[in-house]
């Protein structure tokens, strides 16, 4: 409680500075709107900031799915044979040496103005952390539970699905830490180029009508979605370990 | 469980393309407690990974069995690390083998087998928390499972307290008998104590020496044994000079 209250008075005295700079008209409410003023925008526009939620939150959690799902596959695939490992490492390396902005436009004009290219943004950013952190985990699994495997007669599939894999999972779950994070600007990216829904079409569209103070409330919901996602996974990351019977903050078992 | 092989090691013993001894030749008797010992680096484990078909690099000595069937498949590991698996209960631990391999484990087997090693009604529990003399017996289960005529032991008592590691040698001696059984070791006592041939293995091949009197294992007070103990402690020293 103590340590909550440690770590909020820092945002509320910025805040409060906030407050008091622009009540005191330290600049115009269309360049810096007063927390409180945003606040009262925020209540008034609930509905439309919930519809809009909603669509960015589907848009990150469709594609924290897909990405997870694909990243988990390609890491299986890589691990089971060289030749696959081979031919999708550079396909790998590429997909985090891109910088997906730039693809925003081009994954808008071929899938048009919905959900699927603000969906495909934030597959392509989850898809790398995901699979480069579970392949390392795949590869890095104790040598011993190996060769205790191979002693006992176990085929290769075996090892990979049932040493390999759930040896991996602590490195599976700091990939997907880190995809939680970075999943909404995948979407809001995909939401600015073109769109007609979401949390970043709204402050687009805030902005171009001086309406600073809806901008900022949206940007205020975007952050608390940003972080309920980050702390869902967390601790269904933890959860799912616990269950594994790894040790907190342990990345090799035994 | 079929009839335990004696086991013949013939060719240089070889790790990372590099010989290791000169070519050996050493006899492992059927249904005896053979115990290897050596510096360091001289080839043991290398040995049992031989044995358990681990290893095959070129040029590395192999392994004959007495009836001309292949050893490796007949062959169980057990190393000083348990290397149990802290995702499956000790029921799971102990069932591993046919797990892998995609047939039903003998209903109940694990259980009595967890039993047998003094680790009764903890079938359900992880491997998180038990201590090393604990992980070593459900390894022991594991390998007990497995049915097979060799059983390839890695310094498994290595990194228990000297009380508990003279109770795991009478534990393992009770339940391996009968089986063609090397064990690794670095500790003279145990040699003295559980082998029906102690061989000793350097850089300059391998020795066989006499066993002490009487059946293994033997007394921790017996007079043979302790006097077996020094002439090897005597023999491994000259080595390490």
């Amino acid at each position: 409680m103590r340590a909550g209250l440690a770590r909020a008075l820092p945002a509320c005295a910025g805040l409060g500075l906030w407050e008091a700079a622009a009540r005191l008209g330290a600049a115009p409410p269309y360049i810096l709107p007063a927390p409180s003023r945003v606040a009262q925008t925020a209540w008034r526009a609930r509905a439309l900031l919930a519809e809009h939620a909603a669509a960015t939150a589907a848009e990150i959690l469709a594609g924290l799915a897909i990405g997870a799902a694909l990243g988990i596959g390609a890491a299986l695939a890589m691990a089971a044979s060289r030749p696959l490992e081979r031919a999708l490492r550079p396909a790998l390396t590429v997909s985090q040496a891109l910088p997906v902005f730039a693809l925003a436009p081009m994954l808008t004009l071929w899938m048009g103005y919905g959900m699927a290219p603000k969906i495909a943004m934030a597959v392509l950013i989850i898809f790398f952390p995901v699979a480069s952190a579970f392949h390392d985990g795949l590869r890095g699994a104790d040598p011993a539970w190996i060769e205790l495997a191979r002693n006992l007669g176990a085929r290769p599939g075996a090892i990979l699905l049932r040493i390999r894999a759930p040896a991996a999972a602590p490195h599976l779950a700091a990939g997907l830490r880190i995809a939680a994070t970075t999943a909404p600007i995948g979407a809001v990216v995909g939401e600015w180029v073109g769109s007609g829904r979401g949390l970043g079409y709204l402050m687009l569209l805030a902005n171009g009508r001086a309406q600073t103070d809806l901008m900022f409330a949206a940007l205020a919901v975007l952050a608390a979605l940003a972080l309920a996602l980050r702390a869902g996974v967390e601790a269904a990351c933890a959860a799912a370990l616990a269950r594994l019977g790894f040790a907190p903050g342990e990345t090799t078992g035994d | 469980m079929s009839a335990p092989p004696g086991l013949t090691l013939r060719g240089a013993l070889r790790a990372g393309g590099r010989a290791l001894t000169p070519p050996l030749e050493i006899a492992f008797p059927a249904g005896a407690w053979s115990c290897l010992l050596g510096p360091s680096g001289a080839g043991k484990s290398t040995l049992l990974r031989v044995i358990a078909g681990l290893d095959d690099q070129p040029g590395q000595a192999r392994i004959a069995a007495s009836d001309g069937a292949p050893a490796a498949p007949r062959a169980a590991l057990m190393a000083q690390e348990a290397a149990l698996l802290p995702w499956l209960d000790l029921r799971g631990n102990v069932e591993l083998g046919p797990r892998l391999r995609g047939v039903p484990p003998p209903p109940g087997r694990a259980d009595s087998l967890l039993a047998a090693v003094g680790m009764a009604g903890m079938a359900r529990r992880r491997p998180r928390g038990l201590s090393g003399g604990q992980r070593q017996r459900v390894a022991l289960a594991r390998l007990l499972m497995e049915e097979r005529p060799i059983a390839l032991l890695d310094e498994p008592f290595s990194a228990l307290d000297a009380g508990l590691r003279a109770r795991m040698q009478e534990l393992a001696a009770r339940l391996l008998a009968g089986r063609t059984v090397i064990m690794v070791t670095h500790d003279a006592a145990e040699a003295a104590r559980m082998a029906d041939r102690i061989i000793l293995l350097g850089a300059e091949g391998a020795r066989t020496l006499a066993p002490p009197p009487g059946r293994p294992p033997r007394p921790l007070d017996d007079p043979g044994a302790l006097r077996a103990q020094a002439a090897l402690l005597r023999a491994m020293r000259a080595m390490a000079a």
